[in-house]
């Protein structure tokens, strides 16, 4: 392939791939340095002094930054479980099928994306605030459905709406239950969207903030919450640490992921629809 | 061995006004390979999902031996349905596509296995097991798809379309291997086509669709010979129909007058004969022989069509070419219809 690619294209491919690692890994630098130093102060270019000290406070039982790391998987895997569960019937349906208002219904599940959150979550506020869901675990997860549903059910849609129901006949017709057929013949042909709208939902899910503090009354607090604390005292270190550990499931997805999202599977083909 | 009992099938889709299957009934014997033909659209399709369980009827009834399926899950029916583009399950090896269905009736994994060879030996493809579906050529793939199908023993199998994706000398192979496993496993087989041919080759009775509703049922012969009316004998290549009256056994028309066959309908109607039915004769000596001029011939390789005119009326013949060697366009020819040949059809 590389070979046949003219100049043109493959000094546009580098230039691309040059713009993509200065934008996205270079800010990074700086972090993973913070994370070593012990004071570094303009103008030096590196820090005059290295230490683990922000390391060691971070895995410390005090600062409770494991307690955070693992609200924050337990929130964005039970987020993500809850997408998976509303988005592949929700995605089957507007991938499949046609009815009246579906043009409506694709309109209030893209709503999420382009209302700001803020605005959603003030009215969503005081419903949980009567349902007894503000400042608990369990409203948090449930808010972060907000803007992961959206994206999940846009995979899911992608996806069916390349899918050939005809295949769970067959199955049927083999003798196998609904159950089954559910189980050995629909799910492996959709598992390619629900890795990578799952994924795609757990990094939504991961890096909220703004729901997460109004709704969890800063009684829940996740790792973004935490960072944004030490980034606002001042404390650059450990804010650098926190933060490496912050963005590593990104980086792991990311790589997880670069097969499914370019290419043959077309997981994220819901998107080129709207 | 399952005798199919089709009684009054009628599916009305939502929002439809006509119906798509109209009152269809069919008795179909223990073991027999029979057809459901018609152009696409027919509801020859709806009917097959009908007795698979994969659509409800809106009224009537299919019986396996006398007792009612309609109740039943598609899986618990014991029918299992071929599917045009054979849907071999993509992930899966074809080994695990052909154990697809003991795999879901819990049979001990090394019986599958013994299965699943014994069945690819059937259909000739013995060492294609771990190959995947995509692998395959298209005949490939239709062999085993009809493995799968068969290795489950059902008791009604359906095939949709089983030739029309094979090119001419696959599909006289798969009609052969279609055949001979359905009367070695004696297998009641329903499959639905819109090629009459297919129809004609495979089935023992073919059953013709028009419009959703049936227009005969009998075996591929008599299709040719004694079609119930015009669409019928169109649609299996019929090209004359000439209309007129036949009172005491004889055919009036513009066109002269012709025997019938004992037992033909008494007033106005339609006659047909088949184009290679009509015979070139050197005289007139024949019974039902009469004066034609000849309008175009086209030589067709293995036969020779030509266009007559008789009386008021143009029609079909076909020919042995070396039989017509030499006949000029215009020439006066005298032609005979055998009274064997000739149908009256109902109007």
């Amino acid at each position: 392939m590389v070979g046949k690619d003219s100049i043109g294209i493959r000094s546009f491919r580098f230039l691309t791939g040059a713009v993509l690692i200065i934008w996205l890994v270079l800010p990074l630098i700086p972090l993973a340095i913070w994370s070593f130093a012990k004071g570094w102060f303009f103008p030096s270019l590196l820090p005059a002094n290295w230490s683990m000290r922000a390391w060691e406070y971070t895995f410390s039982d005090t600062a409770g930054v494991i307690d955070s790391l693992w609200l924050t998987i337990g929130i964005s895997l039970a987020a993500t479980g809850l997408s998976i569960l509303i988005g592949v019937p929700a995605g089957r349906a507007l991938g499949m099928y046609k009815f009246r208002g579906k043009e409506f219904v694709e309109l209030l599940i893209l709503a999420p994306i382009i209302v700001p959150g803020i605005a959603v979550v003030l009215g969503i506020h005081s419903v949980f605030i009567s349902m007894g869901l503000n400042n608990t675990v369990s409203g948090v997860i449930l808010v972060h459905l907000i803007p992961t549903l959206p994206y999940m059910i846009l995979v899911m849609s992608g996806i069916f709406s390349n899918y050939d129901p005809a295949f769970e006949s067959q199955a049927r017709s083999l003798g196998a239950s609904s159950f089954k057929t559910f189980w050995y013949v629909t799910l492996p042909s959709i598992m390619p969207g629900i890795i990578v709208g799952g994924l795609f939902a757990f990094l939504v899910s991961w890096s909220q903030y703004i729901l997460t503090l109004l709704i969890g009354g800063g009684r829940v607090v996740t790792l973004p919450l935490l960072l944004f604390n030490f980034a606002t005292s001042g404390r650059n270190d450990i804010t650098g640490a926190i933060g490496m550990i912050y963005i590593l499931p990104g980086i792991v997805i990311l790589l997880l992921t670069a097969r499914h999202l370019s290419g043959r599977s077309g997981a994220v083909g819901g998107f080129g629809q709207i | 061995m399952t005798h199919v009992s089709i009684q009054s099938l009628t599916k009305v889709y939502p929002g439809a006004t006509e119906p798509s299957l109209n009152k269809l009934s069919l008795e179909i014997e223990s073991g027999e390979l029979t057809a459901l033909l018609g152009p696409s659209g027919c509801g020859k399709t709806t009917t097959m999902k009908m007795i698979a369980g994969l659509l409800a009827p809106t009224s009537g009834d299919v019986t396996f031996d006398g007792r009612s399926i309609l109740a039943d899950k598609p899986e618990h029916r014991g029918v299992v349905m071929v599917f045009q583009n054979y849907l071999l399950f993509p992930y899966m090896s074809v080994a695990d596509n052909v154990g697809f269905g003991l795999k879901m009736r819990k049979v001990d994994k090394s019986e599958i296995d013994r299965r699943v060879a014994d069945i690819l030996a059937l259909v000739k493809l013995p060492d294609l097991g771990k190959r995947r579906p995509s692998e395959l050529s298209g005949g490939q793939q239709q062999r085993v798809a009809l493995a799968r199908a068969l290795i489950v023993q059902p008791k009604v199998l359906l095939l949709d379309e089983p030739l029309s994706n094979l090119d001419a000398h696959l599909r006289i192979e798969m009609r052969d291997l279609i055949r001979s496993l359905q009367q070695e496993m004696g297998i009641t087989t329903i499959f639905v086509t819109h090629d009459q041919e297919e129809a004609v080759v495979l089935a023992d009775k073919v059953a013709l669709i028009l419009d959703g509703t049936m227009k005969q049922y009998d075996s591929p012969d008599v299709f040719y010979k004694r079609p119930v009316d015009e669409a019928t004998a169109r649609f299996f290549g019929g090209q004359n129909f000439v209309k007129g009256h036949s009172r005491s056994g004889f055919f009036e028309s513009g066109f002269g007058s012709l025997k019938l066959p004992e037992q033909s309908i008494e007033g106005e109607g339609t006659l047909t004969f088949r184009p290679e039915n009509v015979r070139i004769a050197a005289d007139h000596l024949q019974e039902n022989t009469l004066t034609a001029t000849l309008v175009d011939q086209i030589y067709l390789g293995t036969q020779t069509r030509l266009k007559l005119m008789i009386g008021d009326q143009e029609i079909e013949a076909i020919s042995n070419p070396n039989d017509v060697e030499g006949l000029i366009n215009g020439q006066q020819l005298a032609v005979t219809i055998p009274s064997d040949a000739v149908w009256m059809l109902t109007s």
